[in-house]
This record gives C-alpha cells, sequence and structure tokens, in this order.
C-alpha cells in the first residue's frame, strides 16, 4: 500500500488507518462523528495526497481538455476552477475530477486515487493535439481546510492576500507560512474551505503550521470516515460508489455538467441520444431510512415487492441524526421505497440533494 | 478496567447474573473498537436466545457488527432508552448501555465463558 508524506504525522496522531485506492489513509483520529461535527461547526484539516494531479500543457492543451469534459471548459479563465466528467464513447463516466486553467494551454486535472493511471492512460490515448501529459500526482500533495472557520484560520498564514476575496471554484498561487502554494475554494464538504496543493517535500511544514491554528480555533484533523460522511450529506457523488465506466451522467443525476451545445467531446452522440429518448437505464436518488437502520452500499431496493435497484452510498448522517444515502434505481417514482436491511424491508423516503 | 464480577464472550459481549437472571451489554474495549454507535437492533422481550448464536446488530457510523448471545434463554427486557440514545453504550458500556435482561435456562453455560483476566488476555492476544 502507498503511504502519504503526511503518514508519520498521522502515525504520531494516533490515525486508525484504512485501505483506499490503493492507499494507506487515515480513516479517523477520534470519533467519526466529532470529527464530522467540526468540520460543521468550526474547521477539520485533511490529507488527501492520494487524489491525483496530471497536467496537461503546451501547444493543443486546451483542445485536448475540452474533447475530454463534459462540461465546457472554454468558459475557465485563468485561475478558475470546473467541476467536469471524463466519459467515454459510450457516455459512461471514466471519472469525475476538478480542472484547473493556469492559462489557455494550461491545466491540472485532479482526479481520484483509484483512478490516478487510468485517467492518465485515457488521456494519453486521446492525445492527438500535441499537449504534454504529465503525472504529477507523486510530487503533489493536497491538504483541504474545510469549515466555517477556515477563513479565519488560514488568513494569517498568508499575509500577502486576502483570502476571503477567493471566490468559489477560483484558485491563487501564492504562499501559505512562506510555503509555495496552490489555494483554492473548493472542498467536498458542503462547507466553506480551501483545498492547499504544495510540493510534496514541503507537506509536513504546511500541515505543522495549520494544525496547531486548527486545534486553537476548536477544529480537528479529519480522516476519510468523516470525509465519506460529510460528502453524502452535502449530496457529493463517490466514484467508484455512486457512479463508474457504465453510468452516464444523466444516470448519476449529473446532468447540470453536460454541456452539449457548439461544442464536441467524447460521449457526446450517446449523451445527446440519452437526453432525446429520456431512457435512462437507471437513476441516482436520494433517500432517508424512516427508522435508525442504516442502508449500507449493496443492499437492496424494492418497491411494491420488486427489486428496483441497489444503495450506492449509505452511512448514518451526524448533522441529520439518521440514515441517508443514495441509490440506483430503474424506475422514476418519488413515492416511498424499501431497503432490505438484513433480510427486513426498512421504509424510506425520496428525498432532494444536498440533505443537508 | 475489566469488572471482575462478570463474565464474557469471546464476541466482547458481557454478562452479569443475579439468580437466573443474566443481563447483557457489550464491553468498554468493543465500544472502543466499533466506536461511534448510532443504531442497536435488538430481539423483542419474549424472543428465546441459544448459546453462542446471533441476536442483534450495532450499527456504527462505518459498519455493522452482530451480536452473539452468551447463554441461552428468553428476553424478559429490553433496554428501550438505547432505540433514542445508543450512543450510551460508548458512555456506559457496563451500565446505562446494557442491552438485554435474559431468564437463563441453563446457567452453567457461564462457566463456558471467560472471565476477567481470562478475557483480559484474550484482547490482548487480539490486539497482538
Amino acid at each position: 500500500m502507498k503511504r502519504t508524506p503526511l503518514y508519520e504525522v498521522h502515525k504520531s496522531l494516533n490515525a486508525k488507518f484504512t485501505e483506499f485506492g490503493g492507499w494507506e489513509m487515515p480513516l479517523q483520529y477520534s470519533s467519526i462523528v466529532k470529527e464530522h461535527l467540526a468540520v460543521r461547526s468550526t474547521a477539520g484539516l485533511f490529507d488527501l495526497s492520494h487524489m491525483g494531479e496530471i497536467d496537461v500543457k503546451g501547444e493543443g492543451a486546451n483542445e485536448l481538455v475540452q474533447k475530454l469534459c463534459t462540461n465546457d471548459v472554454g468558459r475557465l479563465v485563468d485561475g478558475q476552477v470546473q467541476y467536469t466528467l471524463l466519459c467515454n464513447e459510450t457516455g459512461g463516466i471514466v471519472d469525475d475530477i476538478l480542472v484547473y486553467r493556469h492559462t489557455e494551454n494550461d491545466y491540472t486535472l485532479v482526479v481520484n486515487a483509484a483512478n490516478i493511471d487510468k485517467d492518465r492512460r485515457w488521456v494519453e490515448k486521446q492525445n492527438d493535439t500535441g499537449a504534454v501529459i504529465a503525472d504529477d500526482s507523486e510530487n503533489t500533495t493536497l491538504i483541504a481546510l474545510q469549515g466555517p472557520k477556515s477563513i479565519d484560520i488560514l488568513k494569517p498564514f498568508v499575509p500577502e492576500l486576502d483570502v476571503s476575496e477567493i471566490s468559489f471554484f477560483r484558485f491563487v498561487v501564492d504562499e501559505v507560512s512562506g510555503i509555495p502554494t496552490a489555494i483554492s475554494r473548493t472542498g467536498y464538504t458542503g462547507e466553506i474551505g480551501f483545498e492547499l496543493y504544495v510540493n510534496s517535500d514541503k507537506a509536513e511544514d504546511l500541515w505543522n503550521s495549520l494544525y496547531p491554528a486548527v486545534l486553537e480555533a476548536g477544529g480537528l484533523p479529519v480522516g476519510l470516515g468523516a470525509r465519506d460522511t460529510l460528502r453524502l450529506e452535502a449530496g457529493l457523488r463517490l466514484y467508484g460508489m455512486d457512479m463508474d465506466d457504465d453510468t452516464t451522467p444523466f444516470e448519476a443525476g449529473l446532468s447540470r455538467f453536460v454541456k452539449l451545445d457548439n461544442r464536441d467531446f467524447i460521449g457526446k452522440d450517446a449523451l445527446l441520444a440519452q437526453k432525446e429518448t429520456g431512457n435512462l437505464r437507471k437513476r441516482l436518488v436520494g433517500f432517508q431510512v424512516l427508522d435508525r437502520a442504516v442502508a449500507r452500499c449493496g443492499y437492496d431496493v424494492y418497491q411494491n415487492g420488486t427489486v428496483i435497484g441497489k444503495v450506492t452510498s449509505g452511512a448514518p448522517s451526524p448533522s441529520l441524526k439518521c440514515p441517508i444515502g443514495f441509490a440506483s434505481i430503474s424506475i422514476k417514482t418519488k413515492k416511498t421505497i424499501e431497503i432490505d436491511i438484513r433480510g427486513k424491508l426498512h421504509p424510506a423516503k425520496i428525498v432532494k440533494v444536498p440533505f443537508i | 478496567m475489566i469488572p471482575n464480577n462478570l463474565k464474557y464472550n469471546e464476541s466482547h459481549e458481557w454478562v452479569r447474573q443475579e439468580d437466573d437472571i443474566a443481563t447483557i451489554g457489550i464491553t468498554d474495549y468493543a465500544q472502543s473498537e466499533i466506536q461511534d454507535i448510532v443504531f442497536v437492533e435488538l430481539p423483542d422481550v419474549g424472543t428465546e436466545l441459544t448459546h453462542k448464536t446471533e441476536f442483534g446488530v450495532i450499527e456504527s457510523v462505518k459498519a455493522a457488527f452482530d451480536l452473539y448471545s452468551p447463554v441461552s434463554g428468553e428476553v424478559i427486557e429490553v433496554n428501550e432508552s438505547l432505540l433514542d440514545t445508543p450512543e450510551q453504550v460508548n458512555e456506559s458500556p457496563y451500565d446505562d448501555g446494557w442491552f438485554l435482561k435474559i431468564r437463563m435456562t441453563d446457567p452453567s453455560e457461564l462457566d463456558t465463558l471467560f472471565d476477567a483476566e481470562q478475557y483480559q488476555a484474550h484482547i490482548e492476544a487480539e490486539d497482538a
């Protein structure tokens, strides 16, 4: 298993570890619920070094990125970030990623940990424009600071800039505590926050600068356990669970990240056809279990005695204090569903996401 | 600390005996491993439980864990307060966080369980 540059830091904080996407990552430091609630009320510090960074630059980079993405990357200006999907020819999702535009022909694609090699191969395979592709994941460490107090916490470390003026889905390259950092106003928690990209040899320095300030503000280090419940409450999908190569953006409820007009990209024909026929094989819905039994990934979903799909993500929501989740179902319905939890059917209602 | 006056199942349930009545819960070690308990599924009063067989489930944020009955007998009382405040199992595993009271059909089954010292050795072996 791969270890992040912050592995020793996590060990010294008595983290419990888990395997995720081939990485040995902190699952929790204190308690998933405490860490989750810290992010909702104050702040949390995350090591997300397992995420991948693929640089696409040089002549043809703009054209290649446009061809790969379902969202319209052409709308980006320098210093802007966009959530987009990479699709295959049949419209299935290869990955969901963030695109960072440095300049017109200089982009960074931030990809899911388990998909780094797959995405790099996919980008290389599609590269007929002469762009230069480089996997910079090993050299890049991603530390996230998330929560309502994250602006106040970060501010004193960035004297040259007012970090409160970085808009949502914008980034600035500056210094944090004297360390060159790409400061990005993005996150996967549903809270205000930053994702900080630094060179891996400075990862410990950056973590050690911010960590005491996070604790001081009442925040906590946060592991992947709470990262999962935070993203779920915020209605954010997780690749590999809520979507995969055999799920289109429409089937994952991500149609607003598909821009079909006046542009061409891989998978467009298939997506256009699916949009026109409205013929979805499955639909992703949010649900809330009506009692306290937890519906987890893989559990069967029923309606009127018939299996209509499966739970793709499920967990007890620490904020709502009830079990929530995503299910992928084969029919269009807003009526109550039932979920098979250990052989017993538990009623659940379909709800709007985000859950909070 | 592991209370001396209780008996222990290898699957980390404890039993407190008063005559033919056994009170059952999970140990402090078990709750600290499971963490963040959000739901406890228990059998109804009147259910017959069997020695070392599954009788319920604990759900944490991350996963579900099966519970195994340390003794056989009929459930005569269920700790209903766990329905609304399952976190009592984390906070007070040996007192407020108890699960069930059982009228034992064969109290000699208690002799097959660990005492405190044996249980201590058992968890040390599991941690090693």
